[in-house]
């Protein structure tokens, strides 16, 4: 269905700008650098300036805020998080409206639910992506989302071990973006394009224009160097 | 009951980036309740997920969006959760975990089975996707499990029982991705039935499994 929406955005995130992607910025050492008084983000004063552990960890903070009911914290963490969201959507060839909607039912899903919030297990943008994820499956596809339930007499819960290591938290956000920074050009692509755009890996193999082997030993490979950077065994 | 067979990473990327169609999703959660394994990676690709959703661009959203977002919060909600009546979990240790068994309605023990020929059952989970077909199949043991036609791929998640075929053998919370390539006989492992949730790609067309048993196997 997202194939099907053409409107300036979803050129813009085209094929064509895979590799050198303005709105991919923050990896890009040699792309553009966003200009915090360009963005027309107000509050995003906030964190701008800040390195990605120190955003990470503020992030964490605020949201869990939120979940004792801080409208402040609330406001930041929307400040931060709604223009991200909407690009992203965007990204994945929903319109800037529809965009919005969804970034709207996020945001009053991360009020209602912020106090299950545990920033023990994960970041806040970890978070936050699969809220977002579910909302835009729930409104754009009408469809459910299968998850397994942990409350569930049937559901293995975790060994000790895997529950403490787990990579998700919030301290280990920094390691984890330095990783992806890491990334050559092509693995960062197949990654956005798989995260973004919602596709399958035909599809990412014909906006590419290379052989879906490729794309399969790309993501593979993308995801063993983020795993080897973040110390984790494959 | 350890699981030696795991969804492929590009499974759980597709069902992490939301990409993935919700009979597809069925088979990859039920094995993620079975899976620690599993859902530590399902965590790790979340976390990427979050790292790229910082790294975007900004796009500038309406001034009145958080306006609307407050008064939202505000309104009084109705918790719209599922449709999906909550499964009885059927005593303390039921054979289909959730989310599969709430689509089933209930445990093994409560289903209606429809036969599908020398002792086979099957049973059609109804799934809001219409382009692919899951159902759960009961082979009795010692028995071929029924293979069909298809052009595409094909899970197989075990939730009781084991089959085995040319590639190895298959018990509880073990998913066998296979496609068209794979020509394989799988059959159920002596002593108990293999109950498994089979999804595949194309509306399923088995073969008359009693055609299929009194001719070779071969080519069907
Ligand atoms: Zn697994």
């Amino acid at each position: 269905m997202f194939e099907t929406a053409i409107n300036s955005n979803a050129a813009t995130f085209g094929g064509s700008m895979v590799g050198k992607d303005p709105k991919w910025d923050r990896f890009d050492a040699d792309g553009p650098k966003r200009n915090p008084a360009t963005t027309n983000v107000k509050t995003e004063r906030a964190v701008t300036s800040v390195d990605p552990d120190q955003t990470s960890k503020s992030m964490s903070d605020l949201l869990v805020r939120v979940g004792d009911q801080d409208q402040d914290a609330f406001r930041a963490v929307f400040d931060y998080f709604a223009p991200r969201l909407k690009a992203f959507l965007m990204g994945q060839g929903t319109s800037p409206q529809m965009a919005e909607e969804v970034v709207q039912e996020t945001m009053v899903k991360i009020w209602r639910k912020a106090d299950q919030y545990d920033p023990a297990r994960a970041a806040a943008s970890t978070w936050i992506f699969t809220i977002a994820r579910n909302m835009r499956i729930d409104h754009l596809r009408k469809s459910n989302r299968p998850e397994p339930d942990m409350n569930d007499p049937a559901f293995i819960p975790d060994p000790e071990p895997l529950a403490t290591e787990a990579i998700s938290q919030a301290q280990d956000s920094a390691q984890l973006y330095a990783a992806m920074a890491e990334l050559s050009e092509d693995q960062r692509a197949v990654l956005k394009l798989a995260y973004f755009e919602e596709k399958a890996h035909p599809e990412i193999a014909d906006a590419l224009g290379i052989p879906l082997g490729t794309v399969k030993s790309r993501i593979r490979l993308a995801l063993k160097n983020i795993r080897s950077r973040i110390g984790d065994s494959e | 009951m350890t699981i030696s067979h795991h969804p492929g990473e590009e499974l759980l990327l597709d069902y992490v980036a939301g990409s993935l169609a919700e009979t597809w999703s069925l088979a990859v959660a039920t094995h993620l309740a079975l899976c620690p394994m599993c859902r530590r990676t399902v965590s790790e690709l979340e976390a990427v997920g979050g790292e790229l959703v910082s790294a975007v661009a900004p796009v500038p959203v309406e001034d009145d969006l958080y306006d609307s977002i407050v008064a939202a919060t505000n309104a009084a909600h109705e918790d719209s959760v599922s449709s999906r009546p909550v499964a009885d979990s059927s005593g303390p240790n039921p054979i289909l975990p959730e989310p599969l068994r709430s689509y089933l309605g209930g445990d093994v023990d409560s289903l209606e089975w429809r036969r599908l020929g020398l002792g086979a059952h099957q049973l059609p989970i109804p799934t809001g996707d219409e382009l692919t077909t899951a159902r759960l199949l009961r082979i009795p043991a010692g028995r071929p499990v029924p293979t069909h036609s298809h052009g595409g791929l094909e899970l197989t998640l075990v939730l009781s029982g084991a089959f085995s075929d040319s590639t190895g053998t298959y018990g509880r919370g073990d998913l066998q991705e296979a496609d068209e390539s794979i020509d394989h006989q799988p059959q159920a492992a002596l002593g108990e039935d293999c109950i498994c949730l089979a999804v595949t790609d194309a509306p399923l067309r088995f073969k008359s499994l009693g055609a299929r048993m009194v001719q070779p196997l071969i080519g069907i």
